[in-house]
């Protein structure tokens, strides 16, 4: 057998144990990624098989907290595709009005930039008040970041642009106040967010809500997990409720596509179906 | 039968006795894949090899290109170059085939999975850049080992190299832009000094030697 061959067992035990010692199960992300990370997990710990690391992972505590988040990409930005923006305003908005009060779950919110985008889009467009939005990761240290709000300076030219892009009906400074090298994202922005834990992977449906963000997160998962994870959020969401995955993430080949109709094919935007 | 090899899955391939390689094994391998990482004036370069590519050229094309983050995706600049192959960007997921040539879509990391379907990350940027040339090589080499074929063309920093070098070590065929003929030598040259490659060829001869390899491919001979 040769070396990558072994390399592939050996990953898989070291998913296998990470998943029965601690839960936290990554036996069904996309393996080229997970392959990524253990190695840079490997090369990191200065030892020379994955089988090594399996010994460190069991006894570690410390160690598989680090390998936990290494799985975790929190990669993330303001209005990420800002025209997905545009289109929640044309097609989610006229919607939610109608609605005295809704509940949002933005899962996998990683550090919080999606988040306090939509809570500024809700604000302009006067839905703020009316709106409960949960927003939940697997990762600890992401979550906590998400609730300080408070992000390095140096990233908002590039988050101001974004938010001009995206159809920002005021000026972007007017959501947070600068403190040094640190931009802090005004606290009427907060009061109706409730940031939780929550594993895609393992935990059941949230809570019943109007609209479910899944945005760059299943692209990790295997078709299995998608599937899975999928039909997790389908059961979330009230009828009629919107799903919005991100720009490179597809509903048309997963088990639950008969369950929506396509709002916005380009940005991924699914309504699920009322009957 | 010795001008033909059955290989392990049981595809007949002939032994490239057109090669003027003394290693005449190497260039008749059953390939499943070309693998090509472009950056600055990598386009140029691109657009010399695709459109000499034939229609049933029998093996997958996937391309990683750096560009300017507000530029089209890059499939979109050599739709309209008359390449006889159907040029897309990557899909995750989806699988790779023959007959396409698919590129790493702007701002994500591309990938191929063991089964050949693609997958795409937004993990940071590798070498300043996403997609990563490395990154796609890399995933590349696991998944099609000995039979893969990796090109880097022209551009500005050294992604490539140390991804064009896996690819060899796991027996794959190297491929490299000559720096004399590529529009920014930098990263042909990082990628000749790091996986000291298999070729050193212009844009054309590229072109060339990916339909030769090919050639064998298209057409097996009858099973014995
Ligand atoms: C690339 S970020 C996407 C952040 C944000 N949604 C966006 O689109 O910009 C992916 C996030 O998904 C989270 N994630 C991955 N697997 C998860 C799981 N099983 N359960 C919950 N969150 C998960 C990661 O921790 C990470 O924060």
């Amino acid at each position: 057998m040769q070396a990558e061959e072994i390399e592939k067992i050996e990953i898989d035990l070291f998913l296998e144990a990470l998943y029965q010692r601690y839960s936290y199960d990554f036996r069904h992300y996309a393996k080229a990624s997970v392959r990524r990370r253990v190695r840079h997990i490997l090369a990191r710990s200065g030892r020379k098989r994955v089988s090594e690391l399996i010994d460190l992972l069991l006894h570690d505590e410390n160690f598989a907290q680090t390998a936990i988040y290494d799985f975790s990409i929190t990669v993330t930005e303001m209005f990420r595709d800002p025209d997905f923006y545009r289109s929640v305003r044309q097609n989610i908005v006229p919607y939610l009005k109608t609605y005295p009060f809704f509940k949002i779950w933005i899962a996998g919110c990683a550090t919080g930039e999606e988040v306090y985008s939509l809570a500024i889009l809700l604000q302009e467009e006067e839905l703020y008040e009316r709106a409960k939005i949960y927003a939940t990761d697997f990762n600890e240290s992401a979550l906590k970041k998400a609730q300080e709000g408070i992000y390095p300076l140096k990233e908002v030219q590039q988050h101001t642009v974004n938010y001009q892009k995206s159809g920002g009906l005021h000026s972007f400074s007017d959501y947070y106040y600068a403190q040094y090298d640190s931009a802090i994202m005004r606290q009427s922005l907060k009061t109706n967010i409730t940031f939780a834990h929550h594993n895609l992977a393992t935990d059941g449906v949230f809570s019943e809500v109007q609209i479910v963000f899944c945005r760059n997160v299943l692209i990790y998962f295997d078709r299995s997990l998608q599937n899975w994870v999928l039909s997790t959020l389908t059961d979330s969401l009230s009828r009629g409720g919107f799903l919005c995955l991100g720009a490179k993430e597809n509903l048309e080949f997963s088990s639950v596509f008969d369950q929506f109709k396509v709002v916005d094919k380009t940005e991924k935007i699914y309504q699920k179906r009322v009957k | 039968m010795n001008t033909g090899i059955r290989t392990q899955d049981g595809r007949l391939f002939r032994r490239d006795g057109l090669s003027h390689r003394s290693s005449s094994v190497q260039d008749s391998r059953p390939y499943q894949a070309v693998v090509i990482g472009a950056s600055a004036g990598g386009s140029t370069a691109l657009m010399n090899i695709l459109p000499q590519l034939p229609a049933n050229f029998p093996i997958p094309i996937i391309v990683a290109q750096h560009l300017h983050p507000l530029q089209d995706g890059p499939a979109v600049l050599y739709r309209a170059q008359g390449c006889a192959l159907t040029l897309k960007e990557a899909e995750e997921k989806e699988a790779a085939l023959p007959g396409f040539v698919y590129f790493a879509p702007p701002n994500y990391h591309l990938l191929v999975e063991d089964d050949h379907t693609f997958s795409l990350s937004v993990d940071a940027k590798v070498n300043f850049t996403r997609p990563s040339i490395d990154v796609l090589f890399q995933s590349a080499a696991d998944a099609y080992g000995v039979t893969l074929i990796g090109v880097v063309l022209s551009g500005a920093n050294q992604d490539g190299a140390a991804g064009l070098n896996i690819i060899k070590q796991r027996g794959g065929l190297a491929i490299v832009q000559d720096p004399a003929t590529s529009e920014i030598s930098y990263m042909p040259r990082a990628a000749i000094e790091a996986a000291s490659p298999d070729y050193i060829l212009s844009p054309l001869e590229i072109g060339a030697k990916l339909v030769h390899l090919s050639n064998f491919l298209a057409d097996p001979l009858p099973s014995v």
